[in-house]
């Protein structure tokens, strides 16, 4: 590993706010070498994009930066973690900052499921790395051989003398040292952070109002903005009167912006005033024509028609193993269904917002909840027609995410906002705007056929996917020759053994932004799946679960997880009448998990979610406490999306608004929750914040199916009307 | 515009505001306590939920002027250093995770305790009802008032 021999500490010092003497080590990802390297920054010039990672100071300040932004995924103590356990220093040592986009490496977002798994190896190789530095720093100045010397709770020992010295004493020394080539990790079996149910240091600030979310951020002169924007997608704006609005006192101005998504581009209008409530009073004040467009045609139940007639289309192939058409013509039992499932808003409990500024120099700084300082840069160096440099983003806390802060629209509109008033603007969505606006997770259709031999044996399958693409809506050159991955998501990629498999993906062209949300389309694709595997079963007369264990007779982790849910579930012990179980499981990028839910069939009707029993596979855990919290989530998100209203375009807009005919799962809906941890180790590190929510809705139908004989092929149901 | 004088966490803040202003955006804005949070505007979400004489209420609805010479309290002040029975709890189980309705759920949390120092399922079902939680924290929230009231018994000092 190279040793950069230049001394730059300006740029470094701007980052990290440093004074004293300090030992600073980051990785490098100039592009030339590949593989990122790990470096001594105390001394190093600024001729290529750094990420500092670890920075102590002579005071024994100990700061990691954080590149993941914590969204309620836990990467707030995940990530550090990391690097702490291989520093040998306990949590409580440590200073956590979110990195701002300092340099332009890739990794500064959170999304995908990816944070931990993708940064496993390398940020406990940075960790260790720096370890053995302090380590080699107070071996050479005790004169003993570094062997003879171990680290723990940030103090280098000797292990002979039994005398220590403290990291911050080693600063000095340290970075002057050549970073090891290859830095020895831990033994897991000594780990003391990695593996345990770690305390959440954000936890104490979220109890008490400390928790600084983007929209509680303050900046000195700041006004507010509340901004109108056609309800209909691709209104254009004809014009508008904003008078009355400028009689509403706090009212300073009211000016033209623009919300860009991807290719999209919307007209808005932003009532800039004191205080946020006047900026709602001049926003209800202000009059406005739309020219719609003709987009106020659409709605969703003509839509959905649409689908229904492309569903008898074939579309491309996404993926062909066998003869499937032969082996179904030939099937001596087939079946057939369509499965149908809603658009749904993100609806996270922090409202889309940003405050931005935008200064005389074109320098802009923004203070938002986003999914990435990577992401910020980005979008508004492209959307803004600034250099990323001149960009400054502050990530604050996410008050949830699930893939709609992936989007920046509410920023770079911000920053326009800003740059028009002059002024730092924080702008805030309604919950109005948030749920009616999009961008939002695409209904997917799916269309199943199976051929059963006569012993019951699936010989033919086929999942052929009928949807909007995620990618079209926010890209101009969007290739409908091509099977879309994003849509057509796990359903190549179980365990199922079939011989004949073809599956298909048949474009269905939309005008409104669709978006990944939390699991992506696995959160639509594992229920036409998971459930007609079920109808398989039926048909065959098999246990629903020794029938896809049935399927799958070579080992694998998805056979494990359905092997462990057998036991865990208690699978084989009878429901009384009435009650019923069923089960699902659902791998795709982010992961795998598995779920069996139980219900009841109530005197009155209504179903009754009692219990869901999850066991996800991660091959290597971090801390199976937050694991278990994120299952526990992504169930009730399943459950919401199942069981509650989807979004309905009515006249080109969006029927809800808000959490009154949006509703949302409430504490005496939820059903009793037991999680599983599979990690027994291997190569393989799954995803954490996703998984769980996939399996949720089959197991649910399925269970429902057991219970009552119905079986469900379109969402979102009403339990109370099964 | 008008003056009122508000009691919030036994402070005294003097302020000019819109009358019809909701108690929300002045606690928030105009008191500078950031802790209590905006969700729908519509009290649907508790997100908002602060205590007025010690009963919860939703200040996204509530105008300023509902506040004066009330007690206000919002999460930043059920205690001084986090150690509230229903904080301790709350950290015990760590039950947030995004965090941002968690201000609202505790402020439910303490005003259920307040009255039922014991509550059963269903008590906690009937009084947590109003507050949403996206990330689906329900099973800590339950297990965690359970836990706090234990804590509470525990101490027998004071009421809640």
């Amino acid at each position: 590993m190279k040793q950069p021999s230049s001394i730059d500490r300006r740029r470094f010092l701007k980052i990290t706010g440093l004074t004293g003497a300090s030992f600073i080590v980051g990785i490098s990802f100039s592009q030339a070498e590949g593989a990122p390297e790990i470096l001594n920054l105390s001394h190093v010039a600024g001729s290529f994009e750094l990420t500092p990672y670890i920075i102590i100071e002579s005071t024994g300040q100990i700061t990691i930066m954080n590149p993941k932004p914590e969204m309620g995924q836990g990467t707030w103590q995940s990530i550090p973690a990391l690097i702490a356990e291989e520093l040998c220093v306990s949590p409580d040592q440590v200073t956590i900052k979110p990195t701002s986009g300092e340099a332009q490496i890739p990794g500064q977002s959170a999304g995908g499921s990816s944070s931990v798994r993708g940064s496993y190896d390398r940020l406990r190789k940075v960790g260790a790395s720096a370890r053995e530095m302090l380590i080699k720093a107070a071996s050479d100045q005790w004169q003993v051989p570094a062997e003879e010397c171990y680290a723990e709770e940030a103090k280098v020992y000797h292990k002979p003398s039994g005398k220590n010295i403290g990291y911050g004493e080693l600063v000095e020394a340290a970075s002057k040292l050549e970073v090891p080539k290859e830095p020895k990790l831990k033994d897991p079996s000594t780990f003391r952070i990695l593996g345990k149910s770690m305390p959440r240091p954000d936890v104490p600030l979220k109890v008490n109002g400390q928790a600084v979310f983007g929209i509680d951020a303050e900046v000195p002169g700041m006004v507010y903005a509340s901004v109108e924007r056609c309800r209909v997608f691709g209104g254009k704006l004809l014009s508008y009167d904003d008078s009355e609005a400028m009689k509403v006192k706090g009212v300073q101005r009211v000016v033209k912006a623009e919300r860009v998504l991807g290719k999209n581009r919307y007209e808005s209008i932003a009532i800039v005033a004191d205080n946020y409530w006047a900026a709602l009073q001049g926003r209800k004040a202000l009059k406005v024509q739309w020219d719609y467009q003709g987009n106020d045609q659409f709605n969703t139940a003509a839509y959905e028609q649409q689908l229904r007639e492309l569903a008898k289309s074939d579309g491309v192939v996404a993926h062909n193993s066998g003869d499937f058409d032969g082996a179904f013509a030939t099937a001596p039992v087939k079946l057939e269904a369509l499965y149908e499932t809603p658009v749904v808003a993100h609806a996270t409990m922090e409202p889309m917002n940003c405050t931005a500024h935008w200064k005389e120099d074109n320098k802009v700084e923004v203070w938002v909840s986003c999914q990435g300082a990577g992401i910020i840069k980005r979008e508004l160096s492209t959307v803004l027609g600034i250099p990323q440099d001149n960009i400054i983003p502050h990530i604050l806390f996410n008050g949830g995410g699930f893939g709609r802060r992936l989007s920046a629209d509410y920023a770079t509109e911000a920053a326009m906002i800003s740059k028009a008033t002059g002024k730092p603007v924080k702008v805030i969505w309604t919950r109005e705007d948030d749920i009616q606006l999009g961008p939002f997770r695409p209904m997917t259709f799916s269309a199943m056929k199976a051929g059963l031999n006569a012993d019951g044996k699936t010989i033919a399958f086929q999942h052929k996917v009928i949807s909007p693409s995620i990618s079209a809506t926010n890209n101009d050159k969007y290739d409908k020759t091509k099977a879309d991955r994003s849509m057509t998501e796990g359903i190549s990629d179980q365990q199922y053994e079939f011989p004949n498999m073809k599956n298909l993906y048949v474009f269905a062209d939309i005008h409104i932004p669709m978006a990944p949300w939390r699991s992506v389309t696995s959160s639509t694709l594992a229920f036409a799946h998971e459930c007609f595997i079920d109808e398989m079963a039926a048909k065959a007369g098999k246990d629903p679960l020794d029938y896809r264990l049935g399927l799958m007779t070579k080992d694998s982790d998805a056979k494990n997880v359905l092997l462990k849910l057998k036991e865990v579930s208690n699978w084989n012990k009878p429901l009384p009448k009435g009650r019923g179980r069923g089960v699902a499981q659902y791998e795709f990028f982010a992961g795998l998990c598995g779920q069996v839910v139980e219900v009841t069939k109530q005197t009155n009707g209504a179903i009754k979610v009692d219990n869901v029993f999850a066991v996800i596979d991660l091959g290597t855990v971090v801390n199976p406490d937050n694991v278990k919290a994120q299952v526990e989530g992504g169930i009730v998100m399943g459950l919401v999306a199942a069981v509650k209203d989807g979004i309905i375009f009515e006249k080109g807009a969006s029927r809800q608004s808000n959490f009154n005919n949006n509703k949302m799962l409430r504490i005496n809906e939820m059903p009793k929750v037991e999680v599983h941890i599979l990690a027994n180790g291997g190569p393989v590190i799954r995803g954490v914040g996703e998984p769980g929510l996939p399996p949720l809705a089959p197991a649910l139908c399925n269970a429902i199916y057991a219970a009552t004989g119905k079986r469900i092929r379109r969402l979102p149901i009403d339990l109370n009307k099964i | 515009m008008a003056a009122f004088n508000l009691t919030i966490n036994n402070k005294s803040y003097a302020i000019e505001a819109d009358p019809q202003m909701p108690l929300l955006w002045v606690i928030r804005d105009l008191a500078g306590l950031k802790g209590t949070k905006f969700g729908c505007g519509i009290a649907q979400c508790g997100a908002c939920t602060i205590h007025l004489d010690g009963n919860p209420v939703r200040s996204c609805i509530l105008p300023v002027s509902a506040g004066t010479g009330r007690k206000i309290t919002t999460i930043e002040g059920i205690s001084v250093n986090s150690d509230h029975p229903v904080q301790q709890a709350w950290i015990e189980e760590q039950v947030p995770q995004c965090g941002y309705c968690q201000s609202g759920q505790i402020m439910s949390a303490v005003a259920l305790l307040k009255k039922t120092p014991k509550p059963t399922d269903a008590e906690i079902d009937t009084a947590m009802q109003g507050n949403i939680c996206r990330c689906g924290t329900y099973q800590r929230i339950r297990k965690a008032i359970h836990r706090a009231a234990e804590l509470h018994a525990g101490q027998s000092k004071k009421s809640f």
